[in-house]
């Protein structure tokens, strides 16, 4: 493909699925426009990666080095539906990539679900991560006891956060307000609990064995909680249950330890949350307990009759992802997803010409960073098929460029997030950390604009 | 700590944990792949990606498959990062009946 000819695609969303996408696409030759809401760039990898994983975090290097490719470009602080509409995308490109990711949280569906001192783990960790739109969150951390509905990563994530001493999170990228607050938490008993059995958890081993690691909590497991019965035990020694393997045997290792330490993560397992109670705010979560039913990898957790209470001032509700609509897409709300034929999207039965989708609003939101790769390959490869050998018709960045400046919108290219990133990790530097991350949009955008190298408060801006 | 590429890859390599890893930190010969510790990220995504179970991580290897990790660091530095799926070897549908996880 020669450059005249080079297809030209907008990719909506800068988190690891829209750039593995552009990755793809740069490398068969194609132009790519990465369009993002916000002034800075990774989605999830800023804003979901726990702020004390930060090798994880060393994937933007590799972001970084694609966004220096010649025929790519960043448009941050462009919203979708306000600064330019999809429809106006699909006029001045080959082709649209949705890679929006999974922006809101699944809902319980249980009374009291919304008392103060119930939260979901997408709040708390966008709060912590320093998300512009979850700043002026205030998590009340004054009680004893926190419980953490779902058994998946991002619960273990927010029990660890809950549970180690800010003496170790310091050192992190963890915003100072954040830290501030985590200083005057009185948490000392974390409740992690599952709907179904420990054969059926979706976090995975290394995230598991780090709790057993920490230096102020001990993990605690009731007596019987990890009896296995037949199915389980069929689905562990199965291929497909080699994960689950893993991690069931690392729980194995937590059996019959004592807590010695100040604090406690208390692993629950077969508890369906029923309702969240209290008198105005939240003093206890009711469960039923469950035993599981039907053929491996099917099993459901049905309620035996029993009930549960766990005394506990905060929950924490982290029961998975959910996609939010696109004007001008189609959208399955049930899903949460748009729906696609190997990433092509489709309206009704045929697919929406020129309109792509990757990453979790494509597929839901399951999956590390990396899976979102393959995922995007997919979606490229789908495209790339599609192009065949007709040759670009669109005019591109041109005219993405001239229509937003007649709407007076500035987007932050590639090298103006350069600047924001230089002076968060000089913000940071002065603190210890690697990185203190600006937490208002309008000081990102000053920083951005200004060239200014550092700013003295930034999480006060 | 890193990921290390056991014996179950040799005579496969499928390759389909290459697609999922997110900083190319895979190297290959003709006969099999290694994983370069100073890139991996112990992200975990290869290990459910590999059809033969042949990526693990380096605290859960037993005594005898410990020697991969020396063999994946010498290994990766010498060869090319693979980043796209290649087809199985030819001798693959048949080692992975033989290891029995058809």
């Amino acid at each position: 493909m020669t450059a005249t000819s080079a297809r030209k695609v907008a990719v909506i969303g800068s988190g690891p699925s829209g750039f593995y996408a552009s990755e793809a696409l740069l490398e068969a030759g194609a132009e790519v426009d990465l369009i993002e809401r916000l002034p800075t760039p990774f989605g999830l990898v800023r804003f979901g990666v726990a702020p004390d994983h930060p090798k994880l975090k060393s994937v933007c290097q590799n972001f970084t080095q694609i966004a220096g490719h010649e025929r790519f470009a960043f448009f941050g602080n462009v919203t979708l539906g306000r600064d330019v509409t999809v429809d106006e995308l699909r006029g001045f490109y080959d082709a649209v990539v949705i890679a929006s990711g999974s922006s809101t949280d699944r809902k319980l569906g249980v009374p009291g679900e919304d008392l103060r001192g119930s939260w979901s783990a997408t709040e708390f960790v966008s709060w912590y991560n320093g998300h512009p739109d979850f700043r002026g969150r205030t998590f009340d951390l004054s009680c004893d006891a926190a419980v953490i509905l779902g058994h998946g990563n991002v619960a273990i994530d927010v029990c660890r956060i809950l549970s180690k001493s800010v003496d170790e999170l310091r050192q992190t990228d963890i915003c100072a307000h954040a830290l501030e607050a985590l200083a005057e938490s009185r948490i000392r008993d974390v409740h992690l609990v599952g709907r179904r059995g420990p054969a059926q958890a979706k976090w995975t081993a290394k995230e598991l064995r780090e709790i057993g690691m920490l230096s102020e909590a001990d993990v605690v497991l009731g007596e019987s909680d990890l009896a296995l019965g037949a199915t389980c035990e069929a689905e562990l020694a199965d291929l497909r249950g080699v994960a689950a393997a893993q991690s069931f045997k690392i729980l194995r290792t937590f059996e019959g330890r004592q807590r010695e330490r100040a604090k406690a993560i208390h692993l629950h397992f077969n508890l369906s949350p029923r309702a969240i109670e209290g008198a105005g705010h939240v003093e206890r979560a009711v469960f039923d307990r469950c035993s599981l039913s039907g053929g491996a990898f099917s099993q459901v957790a049905e309620p035996t009759g029993e009930t549960v209470s766990l005394t506990a001032g905060a929950v924490f509700r982290s029961v998975g992802y959910k996609g939010v609509a696109t004007d001008g897409v189609p959208f399955d709300g049930r899903s949460g997803t748009i729906p696609h034929q190997r990433g092509r999207v489709m309206d009704g039965a045929a697919p929406a010409p020129g309109l792509y989708v990757a990453g979790w609003i494509k597929r839901g939101p399951s999956g590390v960073i990396g899976v979102n790769r393959a995922c995007s390959l997919e979606t490229v490869e789908s495209m790339l098929a599609d192009f065949a050998d007709r040759p670009s018709q669109a005019p591109g960045r041109a005219a993405l460029r001239s229509s937003l400046a007649a709407r007076g919108v500035r987007p932050v290219d590639f090298t103006s997030w350069s600047r924001i990133d230089a002076a968060e990790v000089a913000a940071g530097a002065a603190l210890g950390k690697p990185r203190e991350k600006f937490t208002s949009v309008d000081t990102m955008l000053a920083t951005a604009f200004g060239g200014v190298e550092t700013v003295s408060q930034p999480c006060c801006a | 700590m890193t990921h290390v590429v056991t014996a179950n890859c040799q005579a496969c390599r499928f390759t389909d944990c290459v697609t999922v890893c997110p900083v190319a930190c895979f190297h290959g010969d003709e006969e099999r792949l290694y994983i370069d510790p100073d890139v991996c990220v112990d992200c975990s995504a290869c290990i459910p990606a590999c059809p033969v179970g042949a990526i693990k991580e380096e605290f859960d290897l037993s005594g005898d498959e410990e020697e991969w990790i020396q063999i994946n660091a010498e290994k990766a530095s010498d060869l090319p990062v693979i980043r796209s799926k290649q087809p199985p070897l030819p001798t693959a549908d048949a080692r992975r009946s033989e290891l029995g996880l058809n």
